[in-house]
């Protein structure tokens, strides 16, 4: 623990990479600025001894949630969107500091124990003291595996789904140009066709908004 | 003051700073964004609480759960932010939100 002014560099740097994402409007930087984060604390886990839980930080925090989170900024899009909180943004930085100051000093400067316990290898623990949080991990991927079938599963739904099995519309319908232009191009054939489909008016268009091309 | 303490008032540093994203963010992205940032410094205290405590193997233990915990939640925290995209075009959860009164 020698190495105070490396820990102080780390530390700045992820609490000011933090304040970058918070005030980031753009979703994508934000996400950078994050993945940034788990780099800098997987460095402070290493130096604090973790090393297991430092690599799994960095290969799950800095690789896997990014890779989670950019496909979804691909799905939904990088909206500048960042309206107005609900809570008024001085009442939110003064109860935050409040509370963080007010932590920090119950807890500073930490206590270290005297006579620490005899150390036990993470091995040892994980397995045999607290097996219980290996079978929640073990539902947990499950859940996670299901959320992620979710995803994929709306995605061939949308690609199966389209205007050319249009026939008849009901309900809303988007009032854009290309799709009043879509809708006249379709045949008369299809146009006298008894058969009503309802569908969901989002349904047919790609992922920037645009109709599918195929119409 | 220590390289703990240090460390300690960094933990508590992006604890502050999730929260108060958590207050002022609306976007559901965003919001899936914060939560990992609280976990960051909530395993940061957990590792140097075993660090300090002697017992390095628990902190670690449990540091791992937390991050399969939270990456299982921003997983399907993001499938749902999807799926409201979709439905209600929009990633404001102010706009989402079908509770009056």
């Amino acid at each position: 623990m020698e190495n105070l002014w490396l820990f102080l560099l780390l530390v700045v740097a992820a609490i000011l990479c933090a304040y970058r994402m918070i005030v980031s409007t753009r979703i994508l930087v934000a996400t950078l600025y994050l993945a940034c984060i788990s780099a800098l604390v997987s460095i402070l886990l290493y130096l604090l001894g973790g090393t297991q839980v430092a690599a799994i930080e960095l290969s799950v925090g800095a690789g896997l949630v990014t890779v989670l989170l950019v496909y979804a900024i691909s799905v939904v899009g990088d909206d500048a969107l960042d309206p107005a909180s609900i809570v008024p943004k001085p009442l939110a930085m003064i109860s935050v500091l409040a509370a963080a100051v007010f932590l920090a000093w119950l807890a500073i400067p930490i206590g270290v124990a005297s006579r620490p316990l005899p150390a036990v290898s993470m091995q040892v623990v994980l397995w045999e003291q607290r097996v219980l949080d290996l079978w929640i991990q073990m539902v947990l991927i499950i859940s996670g595996v299901m959320g992620m079938l979710g995803i994929f599963a709306e995605g061939k739904t949308r690609q199966r789904s389209g205007l050319h099995t249009l026939v008849e519309v009901r309900g809303q319908v988007p009032q854009s140009e290309e799709y009043k232009q879509a809708m006249e191009d379709t045949t008369p054939n299809h146009r006298n066709d008894q058969i009503s489909i309802t569908v969901n008016p989002n349904q047919g268009e790609t992922q920037d908004g645009k109709l599918d091309e195929r119409v | 003051m220590s390289a703990y303490d240090i460390v300690l008032a960094g933990a508590v540093g992006l604890l502050g700073i999730g929260l108060y994203g958590l207050l002022i963010t609306r976007n559901l992205i965003k919001i899936v964004m914060v939560l990992q940032l609280l976990v960051k410094g909530a395993v940061l205290a957990l590792m140097l609480a075993g660090q300090v405590s002697g017992q390095v193997g628990i902190g670690q233990s449990l540091a791992a759960t937390v991050i399969v915990a939270d990456t299982m939640v921003a997983v399907v925290a993001l499938a749902i932010a999807i799926q409201i995209r979709r439905r209600f075009n929009t990633m404001d959860t102010v706009e989402v939100s079908t509770l009056k009164g």
